[in-house]
């Protein structure tokens, strides 16, 4: 993976660079030694490394203003990181550059139950969240996997999900407001406590834009009532056709569950393996599907949804009867990630979103994918919103397995794509899937992305590297060509 | 030159008719039906671009829950499709054709998604933005490009049409959008509390919103304004109303959770009633008039809801004589005001509470001299010129609709 090449006049210049930083944060707030730095190399996808020139750890919007400020003045580039779960390496160093770690903004600063949100620093976990409301029965309805250690900032920064998300949005759906500090050291404020913003959109962007475009000093999330009950029904299904079936039946039936996951045969025996949670293991594809609200409506859909399965040929289809139950079924869908890596050396987690119809015709080219680049691959995903997450088993240490691994990957992204789906459905971009970008845009579509880019960031400062293939200087971008002095065009209807 | 209008029937069409007008130095009025043509601030530009032919639907995949249209595909079309199987827009476009003397029915999917709108069930399901998945269109450097996709679930690069909704065309002249579709609820409930001062009225949909039933609607009409809408004009009171949607059986064991929650209730509205009766509240039926040159102003405004009623009332000490309505549980605030009544004053008085107001009616003198839209802070303006340069440098789409200049 190339990265921008690092410039040795700005790493010339690390003594002043540091000395303007500690003059803004004092104290331990500005790391220079080589241990300490190796903390921060890599984020969750840790196949990328990189050493940041210096690390400084804000603790105020105004030192967040003033450290960004400096940079753009010295012409130094910074990368904003949360907690640094992205597995797309969105948080990925650079030799050159500084790393903003935001983990001190760690409070929330006003529970407004009247309102219905909270407003929070953006370091605070996103279970943090859902724990501090949980005491009047309130959640914050996004919930990523990650959800213990990822930072509600980083949930902005890659637009998270969840299981949950099917049926209560992404991040940007359940985002009221922010405060962010552009690169000049602007801070602004974009919404707020009212449910709609005046103006463009901005938030919108900003919300998924991979800490491409400002740095979020504090957040307003909507929060929500906890649903009365929530019942999962684990389904086993001869065959992926008919279990992909059964999710467009269940849709097409007007139920939206409050999730719906998939497992094939390699996922399931990992799980079951791991953490014996009962599932069958005669079936090519399990799913669990999940209705949330109150009893009689969580009854009733219970009783729709095995009708469907049976309809749709299922061999079993059990009904949790107690939380204890759910929650063992849940158990070996969030282990599956930890029990594929049981059963093999290394894995690589890949991320796309398909139409849910092509879903038969993807895992059948995934196995032949997989037969061609020698590899094994597990599949788990979220079945409701066509968000693939394949699994690719390989051996670090056998040399070429990585890049058969990777180009493996790339060759079901970029499937993904051709059936008419997207390169990422929850994990971002990053380092990981840029090189991809151009297979799901055309020149025009990224360069009109990358101008947006320059309107927030005209230096091309702000975490460089990420999401676009090239890098474009803005000048260039926002040049115009026009053909000059013509009569109207004859061939548009004009009246 | 007199006015030339454009009327492109294919995307390259519209390319050419955007790059004409950056040749000439001449902007242009985008329009699809018109229906909205008198919200927002008048366009400053000599001539027209009508997309009205940018017209079908592209495709509509119900088990997918995402639907392709060009941009002037007619509202009344979509709806009647899409209830052909069971689905519907779940943020509940308003239609504001009689706010302007028009009648029902005459917009476009392409006018809903540019002027951002959405309805009562704005507060359980999202605004037009959140529904938004995929655009393309012709930028004001007359590039054609694209955003977003036609999935449901995408985090691929910048999220372009969340942008486009409410830009009111002044970055990007649409030719293709998708939005996601879901089921329409199979039953709808509504319970009346009846008499409750405003005060009191947005408390009890405070506590219904704190409840686990799911309520998707939230709405309180003093008596003033409540006896112009027919399902409760009978009650002869101020009305507080909260919605109850989805599978038979659900709504039935809500109805009876909430009306206990609530201490009792004054009426319920059936399917029919209901379905009548947030249509009404969702197009501000109220405050329905077609005598442009004496129709008092009518504003919308957005704020945190819970203090919804202080609002209204400092509104009512600011500027007089005022008619309004809450929606959004206390969200959002319709007001009626006389012709003559101080915008400033009444920015004024929303100020210390945050959000903001947008002008919904009033005459095109008005509408750019005090700003259809909230002011911005400077910096917060610098960005948007900024943005709207970097889609359209000479401003050549919809100048002046949003902001001056922009």
């Amino acid at each position: 993976m190339k990265m921008p090449p690092p410039d040795p006049n700005i790493i010339a210049k690390r003594r002043e660079l540091v000395d303007r930083l500690r003059a803004i944060v004092p104290g331990e707030g500005v790391i220079v030694d080589e241990a300490e730095l190796r903390a921060y190399e890599c984020d969750a996808l840790t196949a990328y490394r990189a050493l940041p020139l210096v690390v400084v750890l804000p603790s105020t919007t105004q030192q967040v203003s003033e450290v960004l400020k400096t940079c753009k003045e010295m012409g130094v580039k910074v990368v904003p990181r949360g907690a640094g779960t992205s597995l797309s390496g969105g948080a990925l160093p650079l030799e050159d550059g500084v790393l903003l770690g935001m983990g001190k903004f760690n409070r929330i600063l006003e529970v407004d139950y009247d309102n219905r949100c909270v407003v929070t620093q953006p370091g605070v976990t996103n279970l943090g969240i859902s724990t501090r409301v949980a005491e009047r029965g309130f959640y914050y309805a996004p919930d990523p996997s990650s959800q213990i250690a990822c930072t509600i900032g980083g949930n902005i920064a890659e637009n998270s999900g969840g299981v949950h998300c099917l049926k209560y949005g992404l991040t940007t759906n359940n985002v009221l407001g922010v405060e962010m500090v552009l690169m000049d050291g602007t801070v602004i404020r974009l919404g707020g406590k009212a449910l709609d913003q005046a103006g463009y959109d901005l938030m919108g962007i900003v919300t998924g834009s991979e800490g491409l475009l400002g740095v979020v000093t504090e957040v307003t999330v909507r929060i929500l009532k906890k649903p009365a009950t929530a019942r999962a029904v684990l389904i086993g299904f001869p065959s992926n056709e008919q279990a992909g079936d059964c999710v467009a039946a269940i849709i097409a039936a007007g139920i939206i569950p409050g999730g719906m996951e998939m497992m094939d045969r390699p996922a399931i025996h990992a799980a079951e393996d791991f953490l014996h949670a009962g599932y069958p293991l005669d079936v090519e594809a399990l799913m669990i599907v999940e209705l949330d609200g109150p009893a009689a409506e969580v009854d009733h859909l219970i009783e729709r949804v095995v009708a469907i399965a049976n309809d749709h040929g299922a061999v079993s289809a059990r009904a949790s009867t107690s939380e204890e139950e759910r929650l063992l079924f849940w158990a070996g869908r969030k282990a599956a990630f930890p029990a594929v890596g049981r059963i093999s050396p290394d894995y690589l987690c890949m991320d796309g979103t398909i139409p849910r119809k092509a879903l038969p015709l993807v895992l059948s080219r995934m196995q032949e994918l997989s037969e061609r680049h020698g590899l094994r691959v597990a599949n788990v995903f979220h079945a409701g919103d066509g968000n693939l997450h394949p699994l690719i088993l390989y051996d670090a240490n056998k040399p070429g397995e990585l890049e058969a691994a990777e180009q493996f990957g790339a060759d079901i992204l970029t499937l993904c794509v051709d059936v008419g789906g997207v390169l990422t459905g929850e994990h971002g971009v990053g380092v990981e899937k840029r090189d991809l970008m151009t297979h799901q845009f055309a020149k025009a579509d990224l360069d009109q992305q990358q101008r947006l880019k320059c309107a927030f960031d005209p230096d091309g400062l702000l975490n460089p590297g990420k999401v676009f293939p090239e890098l474009h200087r803005c000048a260039e971008l926002g040049r115009l060509h026009v053909s000059g002095g013509k009569l109207p065009f004859p061939d548009i209807p004009r009246f | 030159m007199g006015i030339t209008t454009f009327k492109p029937a294919t995307p390259e069409q519209l390319a050419d008719a955007v790059r004409w007008a950056l040749d000439a130095g001449e902007p242009l009025e985008l329009t699809g039906t018109g229906s909205k043509r008198a919200l927002g601030r008048p366009v400053q530009a000599g001539h027209a671009l009508d997309l009205s032919d940018l017209s079908g639907v592209v495709s509509y995949e119900p088990e997918e829950l995402v639907l392709t249209v060009r941009p002037a595909t007619r509202m009344a079309e979509i709806e009647a499709m899409l209830r052909d199987r069971g689905q519907h827009l779940a943020f509940e476009p308003p239609d504001l054709g009689p706010l302007y003397g028009l009648p029902l029915g005459g917009g476009t999917l392409g006018g809903v998604l540019a002027a951002g709108l959405a309805g009562p069930r704005r507060l359980s399901a999202g605004s037009a933005r959140d529904h938004f998945l995929g655009v393309a269109g012709v930028s004001g450097r007359g590039e054609a490009y694209k955003g977003g996709a036609k999935v449901v679930k995408n985090v691929t690069g910048y999220d372009v049409p969340k942008l486009m909704a409410g830009s009111f065309g002044t970055l990007t002249a649409m030719t293709e959008v998708t939005v996601k579709v879901l089921p329409a609820p199979e039953d709808t409930r509504t319970l009346l509390l009846h008499g409750r001062s405003d005060a009191d009225g947005i408390r009890a949909l405070t506590a219904a919103l704190h409840s686990p039933h799911e309520v998707s609607g939230a709405a309180h009409l003093p008596e003033s304004v409540a006896e112009r809408i027919a399902p409760v004009a009978s009650a002869r009171a101020a009305v507080t109303a909260i919605r109850l949607e989805g599978f038979g059986p659900s709504v039935a064991a809500r109805l009876a959770g909430l009306t206990a929650d609530l201490g009792g209730i004054d009426g319920v509205l059936d399917r029919g009633e209901s379905l009548a009766f947030w249509r009404a509240v969702r197009d501000a039926a109220p405050f329905h008039a077609s005598t442009p040159d004496t129709d008092p102003l009518v504003w919308k405004l957005s704020v945190p809801p819970a203090s919804g009623p202080r609002v209204a009332e400092e509104l009512a000490l600011a500027l007089g004589d005022v008619e309004f309505f809450f929606d959004w549980g206390g969200g959002l605030i319709w007001l009626a005001t006389p012709r003559d009544a101080d915008a400033a004053a009444l920015r004024g008085a929303l100020a210390p509470f945050g959000g903001h107001a947008t002008l919904v009616r009033g005459p095109d003198s008005l509408r750019a001299a005090v700003g259809v839209f909230q002011p911005q802070p400077a910096p917060l303006l610098a960005l948007t010129q900024r943005v709207k340069a970097s889609f359209d440098p000479r401003g050549v789409l919809n100048p002046g609709r949003l902001y001056a200049g922009v």
